[in-house]
């Protein structure tokens, strides 16, 4: 391909294309009008969203959707800074998002100019890497480098900042078709001897588990962690970020762990005497090293060689990607059985104790029990879709009750704990894929955090479903404050709040109340059956919890 | 304990900021932090000397080695390291004082940059322990300004860190 004359604008759209983007959700401003009016030529749909913020996370959700980075777009200044949290939030959570920023025109840019904001400096803790584009002439090789960094190795945001002059500036452009960076070399295979190793191990257990990360999912890794989860007879637990990386109704999984997990997953650490982190960091809000019995051996397989030894010791480290090593410690084994370690979990998961204590009893029937909603939900779906969920109760919830095959994707915010995520990232995940059905599972926080995005819903068409559940509280901070503050209630009640129902009509969106179990039931099969946005305000108990006594 | 990491980098811009942001970020204290371009422009090296026990150290290798611009991080042992460090140092010299301070340049090797009718500006270039006591030679003559570059270090023997 030779090179051709074209405004940088012309050559961001060009690489943009090159690299097989399809939308991008983006916001406007005088410093991004360039590149904006560049995409008027092009097959590129452009979303506009009603906040900076939830561009990003619609992005984010996106790349989850597609496996491949996704992009955000918005201009300098505050439109940058409102970039911040879903920037963080992908960063945390491992999502590979390019933003792109306009910035003021070069000659003004650190004199404080009008919606300047040293927008590189801002994300510096926040991304995987940032550039700010000076030379007109770099902008193919920063594209191009953008979407490898982004997308390999541990993927995550870059962040690409882009001067309006810049932007209007006439190069001779050319794609590069490749991209070589020196100090730049994701591990790929695992060491071939640690692999040996830590199949040594699992022969030698009698009881071995798999925690799962996200990192399974990143990876496109499901496929694999089942055949070895299958072949060798280990059971599965899974982190937050790591829900769906198995089907959650598989016979060998048994939930998610961690501050908020389930009775057995929590047993199922505690008990194990080997523990293979797949793709997980090992948080603190997933699993404390005290948790992890001392005799123990853990195997940690991540791509990220920093998260090695970061919060929990290690016996046997593994770094490269999570689907080649799964693969190839699959090879190093042969079939193998753990009947009586599964049957021990199993009981406790059949126990009456289990259900009491992820609250599927003792409820008050006055309103819609959200766990046992989220279950109808569920079945009410079909098996290919997309469950977005925000933060708080719901959150928890929705990571305990939800059931998903193979097919299914449970996106949630679980490193940040960003509020109002659903939404958008429903908003991001239909537009990735039609097919699936998507549903954002909302608080009535978080909603209000982020209802505008029903608009961008509408305006391009974006086919999504929306649960909102209403208890008039920011409910988990409520059950905090009852719990540590001797019930001194504050900053929670949330008056003022609006009906649902009645804004959604306001956007042109059907939907209905639910205040009961029975009325949920069918509530969710005619919002699946709905071929149009449709929103079920769900009333929930205000005294709801969503931690296990 | 104190460790001196020696780090390659793009010389790219904001490729500092990077760097310290980390360490501020994640808690690490920096003890010195000295950087220059190397026999190729378009790589620098960075020492660090940074405060830190096994643990941190490692974390502090990790995550600077996750930084795109980061090319080489190395940590030496103490006792394969050939440390410097530059001190400029300006006292308080009356015309009296003057041989004492010249005999004091003499013995510790130090040169005397500049001198004017009330002070000198000595010029020493060691590792930390020599400057100190250097330093404290000189306090009794009343120290009006010093500066220093932080650790500059290379490995000891024909091993060298290179692209």
């Amino acid at each position: 391909m030779a090179k051709e004359k074209m405004t940088v604008a012309a050559a961001m759209v060009k690489a943009l294309e090159k690299e097989g983007i399809k939308h991008i959700f983006g916001y406007p401003g005088a410093a991004i009008c360039p590149f904006f009016d560049e995409l008027l030529h092009s097959e590129i749909k452009s979303i506009l969203v009603r906040h900076e913020v939830n561009g990003g996370h619609a992005a984010g959700a996106y790349a989850r959707v597609t496996g491949k980075p996704a992009v955000c777009v918005a201009t300098s200044g505050p439109g940058a800074t409102n970039l911040i949290t879903a920037v963080a939030s992908a960063h945390m959570d491992s999502i590979p998002i390019i933003a792109i920023t306009g910035q003021v025109v070069s000659s003004l840019v650190g004199r404080d100019a009008f919606q300047e904001a040293d927008i590189t400096g801002a994300c510096e803790p926040f991304v995987k890497h940032s550039y700010l584009v000076k030379n007109a002439e770099s902008i193919g090789e920063v594209i191009k480098k953008a979407f490898y960094i982004a997308g390999t190795g541990r993927p995550g945001p870059v962040l690409i900042d882009v001067p309006m002059d810049i932007q209007k500036q006439e190069i001779e452009f050319e794609y590069p078709e490749t991209v070589e960076i020196r100090s730049y070399k994701p591990s790929f295979s695992g060491n071939k001897l640690q692999i040996k190793k830590a199949a040594e191990a699992l022969r030698n257990s009698s009881k071995p588990l798999i925690c799962a990360g996200g990192g399974v999912i990143a990876a496109m890794a499901r496929e694999e962690l089942r055949r070895l989860s299958e072949m060798c007879d280990i059971p599965v637990v899974s982190t937050m970020m790591g829900i769906g990386a198995i089907s959650t109704e598989h016979r060998n999984y048994y939930g998610m762990i961690g501050v908020f997990g389930v009775t057995t997953a929590k047993l199922a650490l505690k008990e194990c005497d080997l523990l293979i982190v797949l793709g997980a960091r090992m948080s603190d809000r997933s699993v404390t090293d005290s948790e992890v019995f001392e005799g123990t051996t853990v195997i940690h397989i991540d791509v990220d060689p920093a998260e090695i030894g970061k919060n929990s010791r290690v016996n046997i480290p593994i770094v490269g990607d999570v689907k080649k090593i799964t693969e190839q410690f699959t090879e190093e084994l042969n079939d193998m059985k753990h009947t009586e370690w599964q049957d021990m979990l199993r009981q406790s998961r059949l126990s009456g104790g289990e259900k009491a204590a992820d609250g599927l009893c003792c409820h008050n029937a006055a309103y819609v029990n959200p766990k046992s909603f989220i279950k109808a939900l569920c079945a009410a779906l079909p098996s290919k879709c997309v469950i977005c969920s925000d933060v708080g109760s719901n959150q928890i919830w929705a990571a305990n009750n939800v059931e998903l095959t193979e097919e299914g994707l449970f996106i949630t915010s679980g490193g940040m704990g960003t509020m109002g995520y659903a939404l958008p990232a429903a908003v991001g995940a239909k537009t990735a894929d039609g097919s699936a059905e998507v549903v954002a599972l909302c608080g009535d926080g978080s909603f209000q955090m982020c209802f505008m995005e029903l608009a961008t819903a509408i305006q391009h068409n974006i086919n999504i479903k929306i649960a909102v559940f209403v208890n008039n509280y920011l409910g988990m901070v409520r059950e905090l404050q009852d719990n540590n503050y001797s019930g001194r209630r504050t900053m929670v009640d949330l008056s003022g709040s609006p009906d649902f129902l009645k804004l959604a009509e306001a956007y042109g969106i059907a939907g209905e109340t639910v205040y009961t179990d029975k009325e949920a039931e069918s509530a969710v099969k005619r919002m699946a059956d709905s071929d149009k946005p449709y929103l079920l305000q769900v009333m929930v108990d205000p005294t709801e919890k969503s931690l296990i006594e | 304990m104190k460790h001196t990491i020696s780090i390659l980098v793009e010389n790219n811009a904001g490729v500092l900021a990077r760097i310290s942001g980390l360490f501020a970020r994640r808690g690490f204290n920096i003890h010195s932090l000295a950087v220059g371009v190397t026999d190729d422009e378009k790589v620098s090296r960075v020492t660090i000397v940074a405060n830190g026990d096994d643990y941190t150290l490692e974390q502090i290798e990790k995550q600077l080695n996750k930084l795109i611009d980061v090319i080489k991080v190395r940590t030496v042992k103490p006792d394969e390291l050939l440390e410097r460090e530059l001190i400029l140092v300006k006292v308080s010299c009356t015309a009296q004082q003057r041989h004492e301070l010249i005999s004091i340049a003499k013995i510790t090797q130090a040169k005397i940059s500049d001198t004017s009718v009330d002070s000198m500006t000595l010029e020493l270039s060691d590792s930390q322990p020599q400057l100190e006591n250097f330093q404290e030679l000189l306090r009794p003559y009343g120290i009006k300004e010093i500066v220093r570059t932080g650790t500059i270090a290379i490995q000891k023997g024909s091993a060298s860190l290179r692209i």
